[in-house]
């Protein structure tokens, strides 16, 4: 340098550090503060530092997950097709649409049995919540929410109350009542609070308890009676979009399934998640529990359905074909577990053979999107409820 | 709330729960895939879709046809 400049030294305490040392004008956010030069070096490389930490942090969770496949991988001695090589095959199936549901204005998003095998709760885009007695398809009673997308709905076990809720963020319980002059709005009780829409409800094993799932990407377990939180699930990394509770033999868990790609399998006492699945390639829209409580099928909007292993902790069967392109929305099982039904967004419901990983049949008959499918609780038909308005029984 | 966390919370509470995954306890799927297969065969005969219900047992085969006390 010919024409040297020289920096006309300030002396004094750091803005940034407290130290007395020579300083620099430095600007934050457009305020002149004066750091000392290892302070200004600093924060010029906090930025850079920012996304080192970053970087690492992704570079660990590849890792894990690379251990995590591994260890996995050492116990994959077997396919699920190949354990039931002997088994017979299944035959034919005759299903039928039994009994059609008409009633609701719009999308049907949702759908549950009672204990009693025969009523139905349903829920709407258009806020309607109805109750049917499948048998006869009368309305039993309706409702309508103050919100619109009524995402999620379930019967309690008593078959005395019903739980909704969507866009409202909430899920309000409306105990059932027979009285002719009572308004079944009045007696509504706001039972869950998220900050973003309702995705999912179940009763637990009693009327007093409710599970959760939200597009705030928590799961949460509440009181009833005073809608106090009891626990709550952190652990997807987008919105939970489906749930459901372990039988009640095998203990107090619950699998979640997420637009994060995820099935979590949680400890609804400790609040903990104990095993975790990412093997689809998009948004799980529904998670059931295997019968037995030792697996459970997921569908997702990747055109593919799944069976996890939890003792194997993997894995274990795919149902797909590659002319199905079209999302799952919604699964499943038979009464002993070796049927599973499936709901897709191309308007059909495909019946796949859980052990042989085989399609048995395709049923047509709805004129939109499938949004819910739940088979009664003794298992002598399914329900599927669709954008089409309405609701179909099969046997 | 999955939807007011960092990109980087996100990543610490995915690498703390994968750091538990890794050590859990997980059994053969030869066995389990089995004892799945066995539970199915063992419920197949009571399940109604599966093997079909005849017509005048089935309250949803007819129409009207049952009377449900």
């Amino acid at each position: 340098m010919c024409d040297q400049t020289f920096l006309a030294e300030v002396f004094g305490p750091c803005d940034k550090c407290s130290k007395d040392k020579p300083l620099r004008p430095v600007y934050v956010e457009s305020e002149q503060l004066s750091y000392c030069s290892l302070c200004v070096e600093m924060m010029a490389t906090e930025g850079l530092r920012e996304n080192e930490t970053l970087a690492s942090l992704k570079n660990e969770a590849e890792s894990l997950k690379g251990k995590l496949e591994e260890e996995r991988a050492k116990l994959h001695d077997v396919e699920l097709h190949q354990v039931a090589e002997r088994v017979e095959a299944l035959g034919q199936f005759v299903m039928k649409t039994r009994r059609t549901l008409k009633g609701h204005g719009n999308k049907v998003l949702c759908m549950d049995w009672c204990k009693d095998k025969r009523r139905i709760v349903s829920s709407s885009q258009d806020g309607k919540v109805i109750v049917w007695d499948s048998f006869t398809t009368n309305k039993e009673h309706a409702v309508t929410m103050p919100c619109t997308w009524v995402m999620a709905c379930a019967y309690a076990p008593s078959g005395c109350a019903i739980a909704c809720g969507g866009l409202d963020n909430k899920c309000s319980v409306y105990p059932l009542t027979f009285d002719k002059n009572e308004n079944m709005a009045a007696k509504k009780k706001s039972v869950a609070m998220h900050t973003n829409y309702l995705s999912a409800c179940s009763f637990t094993n009693s009327d007093m308890q409710i599970l959760t799932a939200s597009g705030d990407g928590t799961c949460a377990l509440w009181d009833v009676e005073s809608g106090q939180l009891l626990q709550s699930f952190h652990g997807h990394g987008a919105d939970v979009l489906c749930l459901d509770l372990a039988p009640s033999e095998t203990g107090n868990t619950f699998v979640s399934g997420g637009c994060d790609k995820k099935a979590m399998v949680w400890d609804m006492r400790s609040g903990q998640c104990i095993q975790s699945f990412e093997t689809h390639d998009s948004d799980i829209n529904s998670v059931r529990y295997y019968p037995s409580g030792d697996a459970f099928a997921s569908g997702s909007d990747d055109a593919t359905c799944r069976l996890y292993d939890l003792r194997a902790d993997r894995e274990v069967a795919i149902y797909s074909k590659e002319s199905i392109i079209f999302g799952a929305s919604s699964v499943d099982f038979s009464l002993s577990g070796r049927l599973l039904f499936a709901g897709y967004n191309d308007y059909t419901i495909n019946v796949w053979d859980v052990l042989k990983g085989s399609r048995v049949s395709i049923l047509f008959g709805h004129e939109n999107r499938v949004s819910t499918l739940r088979v009664s609780p003794d298992g002598t038909a399914f329900c599927s409820g669709s954008w089409d308005h309405t609701l179909r029984i099969w046997a | 709330m999955a939807q007011d966390m960092t990109e980087k919370e996100l990543l610490k509470m995915e690498l703390d729960q994968l750091k538990k995954e890794v050590k859990n306890e997980r059994q053969m799927v030869s066995k389990t895939g089995k004892e799945i297969k066995e539970y199915i065969e063992s419920m197949a005969g009571e399940d109604p879709l599966l093997k079909g219900v005849p017509e005048d047992k089935n309250p949803f085969k007819e129409k009207g046809g049952c009377t449900i006390s």
